[in-house]
């Protein structure tokens, strides 16, 4: 399997947020098509490395980023739509976040707001979505009620439908699993495993066993760098290049 | 010596509870005195002679005449809405507005700086907003409309809109403010522009707290009295529109209650349109604070 054409191409990327450096020259590229797992103890930066990539670090007051991302090969600091950007990246965040509407305005949210306006066409959308996250058979006889009604896990899989509905090339799932049950943890890992042939996906995860299980490479990060970044059997196998992340996927630390 | 400060701590510990108990309690034994007393002094002649279909339906107030007493309230009732609710229109576009720019808009500095200053607005004594009611406001509107008086409906609205728009934007702001951020950066994160944020998410989620936010506001354009007795022009009138000058319910009890004698019809009656505001502002702040509890409980 090789995998040359790049996605995503992060360059000596460090973010400080006032005094505090979290991540400090960090270099990776993520090919696509691929799930990259980047795992690592809290506080080492990877949620920042999320933000930086759809440049919602912009709304974080203080942040200040410097070094290249390149997305798709154009420089994201210089793109001038950020918006466009955003919608060719889907972020699910750690803890489910249903807006407060309905269901079905939940996931058409993004398709509105990228100027769709055809009821036909809409439902068509928040159909297929929601029958890719696993949530359609659940919920479809109740659209019309809040999001926020429905139980945490089917709340997570309707922030996936969500994040899938402006059709992104790019799916980030921020440790998408700690606020959910382990059987609804594997119906949403068998949804990314469908969905890996069509794009690319970034998996943080706290849980080493999880990056496992999904990802084709791993990135460890500790402390704001870049420990390794290998394939999965590599960083499992017991010689990775470095020997913090053998203690860490081995549970000696973290 | 130990034991002895254990049992003076223990004795001013209960003594500190009783206080604070007390502190509480008082509160609701002033509201429910005030309200004893302004309705024992109206409720001689509200329940006996009194004419609620003249009171609410008449605009005839003469309640001075030797021969022909009229207590018809329906034009201050006017006057009373008509201010308030111009009041509310101005003050509540721009109060959220504000809100919305202070929490989503600006800086850390910036922010300290406006929310002092709109606070500073909550502090001028509203003699002092009906001074300029009188002085500034009403030349202007002279000029502007080419108006034989600017003591006027369009006066006291604009006042009144100053007045209240502090709480307004406070509270909306404590609304905005407490809608989660996670909100803000899953809409972000949707390609959601700031516009598009505000409008489809933010406004959605704090709508109760900006609800109450506008209740409070009418509570307080119903109840002001000094600024408007000042700049309404304190004509008897139905107005036609906002060039009219009117009274108001709070700035006729103002004006008259000196002059009527005690306990006389003219004095009971007072009481009674103390006692309609009361009952007013009540049904207001209980909408609101029931409203609040709505987000609260959720």
């Amino acid at each position: 399997m090789v995998k040359t054409d790049v996605m995503i191409e992060i360059k000596d990327l460090h973010v400080r947020y006032g005094r505090r450096e979290v991540l400090r020259g960090v270099t990776l590229d993520v090919y696509r098509n691929e799930v990259l797992g980047i795992i690592g103890p809290s506080q080492s930066g990877k949620t920042t490395l999320l933000k930086v990539i759809n440049r919602t670090i912009d709304s974080v007051p203080g942040a200040v980023v410097s070094g290249t991302v390149k997305v798709d090969g154009e420089d994201i600091r210089q793109i001038k739509d950020v918006y466009a950007l955003r919608r060719k990246i889907g972020m699910v965040a750690p803890l489910p976040v249903g807006l407060p509407m309905t269901i079905f305005d939940n996931v058409a949210f993004a398709p509105r707001m990228a100027g769709i306006r055809d009821r036909r066409q809409l439902e068509k959308r928040v159909e297929s979505c929601l029958r890719q996250a696993a949530l359609w058979d659940e919920v479809k006889d109740r659209l019309d009620t809040l999001g926020t009604k429905l139980s945490g896990g089917q709340q997570q899989r309707l922030t996936i439908a969500r994040a899938l509905s402006h059709d992104p090339e790019i799916l980030c799932l921020d440790e998408f699993s700690i606020a959910i049950d382990p059987v609804t943890t594997m119906r949403i890992e068998d949804v990314l495993k469908e969905l890996r042939s069509r794009m690319t996906i970034i998996l943080v995860t706290n849980l080493v066993q999880q990056a496992r299980r999904l990802a084709d490479r791993i990135a460890f990060l500790f402390n704001g760098q870049l420990e390794e970044i290998g394939s999965t059997e590599v960083i499992f196998s017991d010689s990775p290049r470095s020997r913090k992340t053998y203690e860490y996927v081995n549970g000696v630390f973290g | 010596m130990h034991k002895q400060r254990r049992r003076w701590e223990v004795i001013a510990e209960a003594a500190m509870e009783v206080l604070i108990r007390l502190c509480g309690v008082s509160a609701i034994l002033f509201i429910l005195s005030i309200f004893f007393f302004v309705f024992r002094e109206g409720a001689g002649f509200l329940f006996g002679g009194f004419d609620p279909r003249e009171f609410f339906g008449s605009i005839e107030w003469y309640p001075t005449s030797k021969t022909n007493v009229r207590y018809g309230a329906l034009a201050l009732i006017a006057g009373t809405a008509s201010v308030s609710l111009l009041a509310m229109s101005i003050a509540v576009p721009f109060g959220i507005g504000a809100a919305i720019f202070i929490s989503e808009f600006c800086g850390g500095r910036l922010r300290e700086i406006l929310k002092i200053i709109i606070e500073l607005l909550a502090a001028i004594p509203s003699v002092v907003w009906g001074f300029i009611g009188l002085t500034v406001m009403n030349p202007i509107i002279m000029r502007l409309f080419d108006a034989p008086i600017g003591l006027n409906v369009l006066n006291g609205g604009i006042i009144v809109a100053l007045m209240s728009s502090p709480i307004i934007v406070s509270i909306s702001e404590d609304a905005l403010k407490a809608v989660p951020d996670t909100y803000r950066e899953a809409a972000l994160a949707l390609g959601a522009t700031k516009w598009q944020l505000i409008y489809r998410v933010l406004l959605p989620a704090a709508k109760n707290g900006l609800l109450a936010a506008g209740l409070l506001g009418v509570g307080r354009a119903v109840g002001e009295t000094m600024a408007v007795l000042m700049a309404t022009g304190h004509s008897i009138n139905i107005p036609h529109s906002v060039m009219d000058s009117v009274r108001t319910l709070t700035a006729t009890i103002a004006a008259e209650l000196g002059e009527a004698p005690v306990h006389s019809e003219h004095y009971q009656v007072l009481f009674i349109i103390g006692i309609l505001l009361f009952s007013i502002t009540f049904v207001i702040n209980l909408t609101a604070d029931l409203v609040v509890r709505g987000i609260r409980g959720r």
